[in-house]
């Protein structure tokens, strides 16, 4: 456990991307197994342990500090693991660390009871370092600037193997990985994933930005606005996952048993409706979708009234085929002769978009507001299926955000590298008209789309126009107007102004503006479209 | 006859001595200003008269150029102000000059502390506990999670990097008035005799502190030197230059702060700090409340920082305590 607290405090504080893959590759030569397993797990995917949760260790916090105190310290560090380790009670006793191996297994054998006495006793056995690296791997996300790419490309530089088949074999094992490290640093042969039904990581587009591109040489395609999956048959069984590879065909029960033969297959979830598209559409808004998601069981009125669909972009694997090297033109044929065999009520094939030249397509692209669609994708007619972002292939070209003029309201502190910021703000617009005397009315919640150096003037801001606290909410004194971009807005009982927005972030700031000048809910509300 | 303590009155740009028309450390220029310390949001330019001890004086006299109605106190001095309020400079242990100021007034008692710690520093005299009615303490680092090491430990940290990367440099990160003196002192202390590197910044304050008494060493500024002499050494320079432009004229600097809050991962990473020391010229929460403890003061009252913490540990503590509203302190160099 020592080497291993050493190691992420040495990448909590290391900004080099080189020096953190030799960090952690170093890590992983040296450390036997399976405790390098249940590290590199743990730095990529982080572990699960259902009896340790953030809030088991509040509840064990609780305990042994004053609560006030407690809450305040958290709100500045910004981390329950962090805030814990150094609030722990220095133990009597000189620090006795387990090995990682062992930390794991006695994590995993606690229960919702036995946490409270087991969880104090592991702590006591190491010190403030060690107590970081434990809650931190004890409830899962480590959130210290490595990326899971970026841990598997440290395994492969460790070990002298390609990336890209480590990403391939990851998603069919399971930590602490050892088939995985047999391979690599043993010399033994590949695992074998064939007849698993594993996630193959996805490929993702580019923004489009300046670039221009030739129709004749990209094809295009409407950006659904639903979540991009993954179906995959393999060993007799169907999975489903989402784009960060996870399973989540429990909540989608109802594609698990309509793909008929093995293969690997993307495409976007979507729900059967009539706004997005009109007539080649057949889908329901965003918000429909979102009704279903993150459940874990569904019930049959749910499935009735608003039953899935996969509208397919893309074929990976179809019965043992791998055609990921071959390029999208074949790929699309395949996709497209695979159709006849696929029920029309669970799959329809994402419709091209023909355009004559890129001022015709961006065209077709300003109109596809009223349809709910979120862009364009353009796809090189010539690209193999390759896991991640490859410059010059895929791009996405969404349509140009909607735009609000709102006023800062609240502001909360951050968390992360954020912690001590005020970086989460609520802003509002007028419930009439400000000048008769109308009030603000929140609307929306961002902590994204400013610079740094804007997030150190917003705080200082926020500091310096405070005008009530709630606990570790500033209300501030409504002088500030942002200009808010979003992609659409929908009805929504959760806010006071019966209005939610999709994916709300920070367009301008207006310093320049007085905030009689933001606009009025009535604004806001002629944007909804469902 | 007045309300007990009518006389001291806690407004947002300083605390308000009303019988001798003057203020504490007034976040605006006033016409007579008692000051703690040097540090520039206690110790404004622009008052008519500023009382302060020689040290603090000279400080702000390198900082504004400008010596008008300069008074100076001795430690332990009492002098008489208007209204019949005595003001006495008690040692604070913050940085050279650092002061708290007992004022006594119809025979109530008040401290301001301004600034403090309680632990040893080589550049100045350490915190003297003194009997007060009303104690009216800092509170940067009023929360329990900051505990500051000793600073041996911090040291070792900085030396034993030093030593693991003999072709590169490790540059310090360090508040230009006092951290930065100390820091070098200590390094001192812990038998560390290269020459050591200045940021341009540092150099008048270095000389100054030289000239209060306090050896540093050899002092050389970055700006005269070669990168390949800075091999292997220690440069200090102040916070915001440690991401600046001017650091790529170092020899692939390892980046360090010298600050209180590094205690706090996040707080380092949002700094680019690889080598956070955990160094502070305030009171940790074990000092704060130690020193509330031993100063035993009828009341306390808590100023810029973590009051609301501080406040708490009071409530939990049945000691009487009230948070101030005082605007324009700033701690993020610490």
């Amino acid at each position: 456990m020592e080497e291993f607290a050493a190691l992420v405090d040495a990448l909590v504080y290391t900004r080099s991307r080189n020096e953190k893959l030799r960090l952690i590759a170093e890590y992983l030569r040296a450390t036997p197994d399976p405790d390098r397993g249940w590290a590199l797990a743990a730095l990529a995917d982080g572990l699960d342990f259902p009896a340790v949760k953030s809030s088991t260790i509040r509840n064990l916090m609780k305990d042994r500090v004053d609560p006030v105190l407690w809450t305040l310290s958290r709100d500045f560090v910004g981390d329950t693991a962090e805030t814990a380790s150094l609030l722990w009670p220095a133990p009597e006793e000189p620090p006795s660390p387990p090995t990682v191996s062992e930390a794991v297994e006695l994590l995993s054998s606690m229960n919702r009871k036995s946490v409270v006495t087991e969880l104090p006793r592991l702590l006591d056995r190491l010190d403030a370092s060690g107590r970081y690296a434990l809650l931190k791997l004890a409830t899962g996300g480590m959130r210290i600037g490595v990326s899971s790419r970026l841990a598997k490309t440290a395994f492969a530089q460790a070990f002298d193997v390609s990336v890209d088949e480590v990403e391939e074999y990851w998603h069919g094992l399971a930590a602490p990985y050892p088939e995985l490290f047999d391979w690599a640093a043993h010399g033994k042969d590949p695992p074998d994933i064939e007849n698993l039904p594993t996630f193959r990581p996805f490929m993702l587009a580019h923004p489009l930005e300046e670039t221009v591109v030739d129709p004749a040489e990209y094809a295009a395609e409407w950006k659904w606005d639903g979540i991009r999956v993954q179906l995959v048959r393999a060993g007799g069984e169907t999975r489903l996952y989402s784009r960060s590879g996870d399973d989540i065909s429990a909540t989608f029960p109802e594609l698990l048993d309509v793909l008929p033969f093995n293969a690997v297959l993307d495409g976007e979830l979507l729900v059967r409706g009539n706004v997005q598209g009109g007539e080649a559409g057949g889908a329901a808004s965003f918000n429909a979708l979102q009704q279903r998601l993150g459940r874990k069981t569904v019930s049959k009125k749910m499935l009735a009234e608003a039953p899935a669909f996969v509208r397919l972009y893309d074929v990976l694997i179809a019965e043992g085929d791998d055609l990921r090297e071959k390029d999208w033109t074949s790929r699309r044929a395949a996709l497209e002769r695979l159709m006849a065999r696929l029920p029309e009520s669970h799959f329809d094939l994402s419709s091209l978009v023909e355009a004559r030249d890129f001022e015709h397509l961006a065209e077709i692209r300003e109109g596809s507001r009223d349809d709910a669609i979120e862009g364009l994708m353009l796809k090189r007619k010539d690209s193999p299926y390759i896991a991640g972002r490859r410059v010059g292939y895929w791009y996405k070209w969404k349509r140009d955000p909607l735009l609000v003029d709102c006023v800062l309201m609240y502001a909360q502190r951050g968390s992360g590298k954020r912690s001590s910021f005020f970086s989460d703000y609520t802003f509002g617009c007028w419930d009439g008209d400000p000048d008769q005397g109308a009030d603000l009315l929140p609307v929306g919640k961002a902590y994204s789309g400013f610079t740094d150096e804007e997030l150190k003037k917003l705080d200082r801001h926020v500091r310096s126009n405070t005008v009530n606290r709630f606990g570790p909410v500033r209300e501030t004194d409504k002088s500030l107007v942002f200009e808010v971009a979003f992609d659409s807005v929908h009805e929504s009982k959760r806010h006071k102004s019966g209005l939610a927005m999709r994916f709300p972030r920070i367009h301008r700031i207006r310093w320049d503006k007085p905030p009689h000048e933001a606009d009025q809910i009535e604004a806001l509300r002629s944007l909804v479209r469902d | 006859m007045a309300a007990p303590f009518s006389w001291i009155k806690p407004e947002p740009h300083g605390i308000y001595i009303e019988p001798a028309d003057c203020w504490v450390d007034p976040s605006r220029a006033v016409g007579k200003a008692l000051v703690t310390h040097g540090h520039a949001d206690h110790a404004r330019g622009g008052h008519g008269q500023t009382v302060a001890t020689p040290e603090t004086l000279a400080i702000m006299k390198l900082r504004y150029a400008t010596s008008e109605g300069a008074t100076p106190v001795e430690y332990s001095e009492t002098i008489r102000l208007p209204g019949g309020v005595d003001a006495t400079y008690i040692p604070a242990g913050h940085v050279l000059g650092s002061a708290q100021i007992l004022l006594e007034h119809a025979g109530e008692r008040v401290i301001v502390t301004g600034d403090y710690k309680r632990r040893a520093d080589p550049t100045c005299p350490p915190f003297k506990v003194t009997a007060c009615d009303i104690f009216i303490t800092e509170a940067t680092f009023g929360l329990p999670v900051f505990c500051h090491p000793p600073i041996e430990e911090e040291m070792r940290k900085l030396l034993d990097r030093l030593a693991a990367h003999p072709d590169r440099c490790v540059l310090v990160g360090a508040y230009a008035l006092g951290k930065a003196q100390r820091v070098i002192a200590e390094l001192r202390k812990a038998g560390h005799t290269d020459p050591i590197y200045l940021h341009g910044a540092m150099e008048k304050m270095c000389r100054l502190y030289e000239e209060h008494g306090v050896d540093l060493g050899e002092l050389r500024l970055v700006a005269d030197h070669t990168r390949e002499e800075m091999r292997g050494a220690i440069v200090v320079c102040p916070p915001s230059a440690l991401n600046d432009r001017w650091s790529r004229r170092l020899p692939d600097p390892i980046t360090a702060m010298a600050s209180g809050w590094m205690r706090v991962r996040q707080r380092a990473r949002q700094r680019n700090v690889e080598l956070p020391l955990v160094i502070s010229d305030h009171a940790d929460w074990s000092e704060l409340t130690r020193t509330i403890r031993e100063v035993d003061a009828q009341e306390n009252w808590i100023t810029h920082g973590r009051e609301d913490a501080l406040l708490r540990w009071c409530q939990l503590h049945q000691r009487r305590a009230r948070a101030l509203a005082l605007v324009g302190y700033e701690d993020e160099d610490d």
